[in-house]
């Protein structure tokens, strides 16, 4: 009985609260940056396409709605020739997220997605490719990749000597 | 038997094998790299460290290479020795120095062995601090790529590419932490064989080039089991689509045919499956018509009667059959030239025989002196070729059998043995790749050869090369003849089967192509006839399976045949000569969209089934035969829907082949109520691959033909052999988890090998062409030999973009004196009434009198080859 009456009195207490609903949409809630919402790909600080196509996001999202194939340009820079998610599926997890080795997909803080028809759901490269870098700046996977791309010879990239000459005598 | 301890509990093993082959086949996780289960053990990584103890008592033991120990009675190891474990995690984490941060963009990632065995001894964080070596990459052509960073130096690739293929263009250069695998410079691989490296580096250093420019990883690939279509030998592979196009094949272990190798062929040869002149509209007159319009027409076509079907060697003994069974037996036409067609007849019959026995590409390996007659073997059959390499190790590793090294110890053996070889003898007319490792090559024109082998089947005279030869054989354990059709010459055929009868040796015939045997033996009127029923108005409707008859005979004959035909009906996968003049085409599934039975050149029926479902409106043969005859009322039919109503069918029709059942299991087939999956079981993207054409997923489509799921859901465990899509084991997502399904290493699949063989020996072998005479040089003229391109003489790889690239165009061979008599670089010759000019290709060793032209490359396309040809100024 008198713990009947306690929960009464704390829920009555409640009423005077700060309220924590906001009027959506009229007003936009303050998400930290590492809310799992609307997934993007971005680009590397020279503004080059990040994502190098490496599948590992579409083997690792429990949904399978990541759909990509890979191509190459002239220099043999690796990138998705299509790049294809399934928001409609999409449980934004983050484990693309996770599983991408150069930071190119990412989950942003961004979740008003309603769409009348399920269809607009399907997100093409086109809309998932914003013009910066998003949460991690500064990283640029090809520097400490070992493969040559265009402007990135042989022992080029980060902590790479110069490629061994071969016809060298010295021991 | 010996009893051995691993971790104090004792195992049996075979005490001829070393630690680290009897550990896997126990099931054990003892990483690797440098052994191989073909190449054996160099000892040259370090990664199989074990601990060893003297005895029970023994508590500290020594380190040692598990592949360089021998498997002896009473050896007590430990494998979770903490030793052993921190020793094998030193290892990787050395490997690991200077390897590049390349997973994400290499080939190789997914199914890499380095990932393996890294994850396998832990090692997760490199603590290094200074600078990664790097190199410089080589062009290596059009089917390998090269990413030299990658390497971890364990002298596989130049110890399969050199030691064990017999290449001599990739090499190990430099010292000490920079030795570089690759050519002396930029350049196209020699060796037919290159794409094994693909599966023979255990990293990313050599890739598929082909797979590159589509690129998939392996979990991505949807795989079903498979028969090389390129050649007569039957080779199991394993090819991967994606998004409806085929991505790669890889290769299929089967321990009595193409073991842990393929040839590049086989392996590059798919590409013509993605080609832009694959059929996919059916036309009529020209025009594109629906598919249902075409089973229409077909069907109005087939009731109309005089009809008349021409099969193929390259299409499935399921398609012929239901062509048979469409137009009528006696209306059934092999569709192969007629000269070939007898020969391969003759070969089947002396198969059944029992004059010799067939030896599997196994067999052929472990021979220990051989007799190539008149057959280019490299070019014809190439997996044959690198078993007859391994063929003349035989002889001098058992000479070396009193030093009682193991086997497997490669180094020691080859050490021991050094450039000794067993008993080769090559008869051919034109130098062959094989001539390297032969004891004596003997150049003859056909007929020549031919009375060679027949000479070494009487010889007693050791002195003359017939008698040298027949010594050989007879005094080897394991004698075996290979000869074939690839001089399309009778007397050949005959004389290899004396040779092999009078000296007791196996004998193993190379065919024209993928399915010869299977359509010789389904019977079938010869082309000659065909035309004479069309010629004459028996027959108004001509069927066309799968073949281009522009192959098969010349021209002028196979265009009066087309005249002369009202209706002309093609069903094939490219447009080729044949399709451009039939009236109704019908776009045919190649090997990988159909499933079907191929026989091959051992008589073993091996099935093959779809891979994935291809884009159009392409059908397998079959159906398009079945519905066309239901459509014409012919109810019959109704029981040759699914796959399995037509083996049953044609058993019952054609009692030799009653048992090609028992080449796979049926569709019906279930493991605990379950399919198995074509699809690795973390296949990706199938709630996305087709959402940009509508988000709701389709079904899975279903497969009546077989108990294989386009699925990455069904049984998860081992299925029988015939029906493994693709080899994965927990933690080992490279080819290396075949070791998983083998019963032992290099031993058979668990569950038996896949495949049954149909000749059963009959006892009744009689000789029938007698000797030829001895051939005569014309003036004026010169025979005309087939010279095979293992990369260009194949119909249907020759579209494939990659060995394209690498197939000669037309030339004329000549002998050095006859291109110096001639004194031009181009030659003008005269063949079946057409003259050609054509650039000179010198060939030295070619006899008097023989010239050779490519084969099965145009214009020397449907000429039935060995012939005259005239030269304008020759003497
Ligand atoms: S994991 Fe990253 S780099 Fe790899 S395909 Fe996905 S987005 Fe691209
Ligand atoms: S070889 Fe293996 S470990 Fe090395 S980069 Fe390629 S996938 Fe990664
Ligand atoms: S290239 Fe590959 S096979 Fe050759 S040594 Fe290096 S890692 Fe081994
Ligand atoms: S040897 Fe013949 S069957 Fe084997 S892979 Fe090569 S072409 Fe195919
Ligand atoms: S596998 Fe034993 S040392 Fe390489």
């Amino acid at each position: 009985m008198l713990s009947v009456l306690r929960t009464i009195w704390e829920v009555f207490l409640h009423a005077f609260r700060k309220r924590v609903t906001i009027q959506f949409p009229e007003e936009k809630p303050r998400l930290p940056p590492r809310y799992r919402g609307r997934i993007i790909l971005s680009r590397d600080p020279d503004g080059g396409e990040r994502c190098v196509a490496c599948y590992l996001c579409a083997v690792a999202c429990p949904v399978d709605c990541i759909a990509l194939q890979a191509t190459e340009d002239s220099t043999g820079r690796r990138y998705p020739e299509f790049f294809r998610i399934n928001f409609s599926r999409c449980i934004f997890c983050g484990f693309c997220e996770e599983a991408c080795p150069t930071y190119a997909i990412q989950l942003i803080p961004d979740f008003y997605m309603s769409e009348y028809k399920r269809q607009n759901l399907v997100y093409e490269k086109e809309d998932l490719l914003i013009s910066g870098p998003g949460k991690y700046e500064g990283y640029n996977y090809w520097k400490v990749a070992g493969v040559k791309i265009g402007g990135k010879d042989k022992g080029e990239a980060e902590r790479e000597a110069p490629p061994v000459d071969l016809q060298s005598l010295l021991p | 038997m010996a009893t051995i301890y691993i971790d104090n509990k004792p195992y049996d093993a075979d005490p001829s094998r070393n630690l680290l082959d009897v550990c896997l086949s126990l099931g054990f996780r003892l990483p690797y790299f440098c052994w191989h289960p073909a190449l054996g053990s160099v000892g040259a990584c370090r990664q199989c460290a074990v601990k060893q103890f003297k005895d029970e008592q023994d508590t500290q033991g020594k380190l040692v290479m598990a592949c360089m120990t021998p498997a002896a009675e009473g050896t007590r190891i430990s494998i979770d020795d903490p030793d052993a474990v921190e020793f094998r995690r030193n290892i990787i984490q050395g490997l690991m120095m200077n390897h590049p941060h390349d997973c994400p963009v290499c080939d190789e990632g997914g199914e890499c062995h380095l990932q393996d065995m890294t994850v396998m001894t832990g090692h997760d964080y490199r603590r290094y601090r200074f600078d990664k070596r790097t190199f410089r990459n080589q062009y290596l052509g059009p089917f390998v790529n090269h990413e030299m960073n990658r390497c971890i130096q364990c002298y596989r690739c130049v110890r399969f590419y050199r030691d064990y293929a017999g290449g001599r263009d990739l090499d190990c250069f430099a010292l000490r932490d920079i030795v570089y695998f690759g050519r002396r410079e930029d350049g196209v691989l020699e060796s037919e064989f290159s794409g094994n490296l693909v599966e023979v580096c255990p990293t990313g250093v050599f890739t598929d080039a082909t797979l590159k420019q589509h690129y998939t990883r392996k979990w991505d690939l949807e795989f079903a089991p498979s028969i090389c279509a390129h050649c007569s030998l039957g080779c199991n592979t394993s090819p991967g689509a994606r998004y409806g196009t085929l991505r790669r094949i890889v290769n299929r272990y089967h321990s009595e045919i193409n073991g842990y190798f393929l040839c590049d062929r086989g392996r590059y040869g798919y590409e013509f499956v993605n080609s832009p002149l694959r059929i996919r509209d059916v036309t009529w007159q020209g025009g594109v018509i629906d598919g249902a319009a075409g089973v229409e027409r077909l069907s109005t076509l087939l009731a109309a009667g005089k009809v008349i079907g021409i099969g193929s060697p390259r299409a499935s003994l399921e398609a012929n059959f239901l062509l048979r069974e469409a137009v009528g037996a006696a209306n059934f036409f092999a569709g192969m030239a007629d000269d070939e067609l007898r020969l391969v007849r003759r070969i089947l019959e002396i198969m059944q025989s029992g004059m010799a026995s067939v030896p599997s590409l196994r067999d052929i390996e472990l021979s220990d002196a051989v007799f190539v007659v008149g057959e280019d073997v490299s070019n014809t059959a190439p997996r044959m070729a690198l078993s007859l390499r391994q063929s003349v190790r035989q002889q001098p590793i058992r000479s070396i059998e009193k030093l009682r090294i193991p086997v497997w110890n490669d180094n020691a053996v080859r050490d021991a043995v050094q450039s000794a070889k067993g008993p080769f003898y090559i008869a051919s007319p034109y130098p062959t790749r094989l001539d390297g490792i032969a004891t004596e090559v003997c150049r003859a024109a056909p007929d020549d050869i031919a009375r060679l082998a027949f000479e070494v089947a009487e010889a007693s005279d050791e002195n003359s090369p017939a008698g040298r030869i027949a010594a050989a054989l007879r005094n080897a354990q394991r004698p075996l003849v290979v000869s074939g059709t690839g001089l399309n010459n009778a007397a050949i055929v005959e004389a290899a089967a004396r040779a092999a009868q009078a000296l007791g040796a196996a004998l193993s015939y190379v065919l024209p192509e993928v399915n010869s045997a299977g359509l010789a033996m389904m019977g079938g009127g010869t082309l000659a006839e065909a035309m004479e029923a069309v010629r004459g108005g028996a027959a108004e409707t001509v069927i066309v399976l799968e073949n281009d008859l522009y192959r098969r005979a010349p021209a002028e004959a196979v265009d009066a045949l087309f005249r002369s035909a009202r209706h002309v009906v093609a069903l094939d996968h490219l447009t080729n000569g044949t399709t451009a003049r039939a009236d109704l085409v019908l776009p045919a599934a190649t090997f990988a969209e159909s499933a079907g039975t191929f026989v091959n050149n051992e008589g073993r029926a091996q099935r093959f089934f779809q891979v994935f479902i291809p884009h159009g409106e392409i059908q397998e043969s079959r159906r398009w035969l079945r519905d066309a005859m239901l459509a014409a009322g012919r109810i019959e039919a109704e029981a040759l829907d699914r796959l399995d109503g037509v083996i049953g069918a044609l058993g019952r029709a054609l009692p030799r082949f009653a048992r090609v059942h028992e080449a796979a299991p049926p569709a019906a087939f279930r493991l605990v109520g379950k399919k198995v999956p074509r699809e690795p079981h973390r296949y990706s993207g199938r709630t996305a691959m087709l959402a940009n054409i509508t988000v709701s997923e389709p079904k899975p489509p279903e497969d009546p033909d077989s108990a294989l799921a386009f699925s990455m859901e069904g049984y998860s465990g081992q299925p029988p052999p015939p029906l493994i899509p693709f080899f994965w084991a927990p933690g080992w997502n490279s080819i290396q988890s075949l070791n998983r399904f083998q019963e032992e290493i290099a031993g058979p699949l668990r569950g038996g090998e896949s495949g049954v063989r149909l000749l059963v020996p009959n006892g009744a072998g009689q000789q029938q062409a007698g000797v030829p005479p001895a051939f005569q040089p014309r003036n004026g003229e010169r025979l005309l030999v087939p010279v095979y391109h293992v990369f260009g003489s194949e119909e249907l790889s020759r579209e494939a973009p990659a060995v394209a690239s690498l197939a000669p165009g037309p030339y004329l061979a000549l002998s050095p004196e006859d291109a110096k008599a001639l004194g031009e670089d181009t030659a003008e010759v005269s063949i079946g009434g057409k003259t050609h000019r054509l650039p000179v290709l010198v060939i030295s060793g070619l006899p008097e009198g023989v010239a050779g032209v490519p084969a099965g490359i145009p214009p020397f396309t449907g000429l039935s080859l060995p012939a005259w040809g005239k030269f304008s100024r020759m003497p």
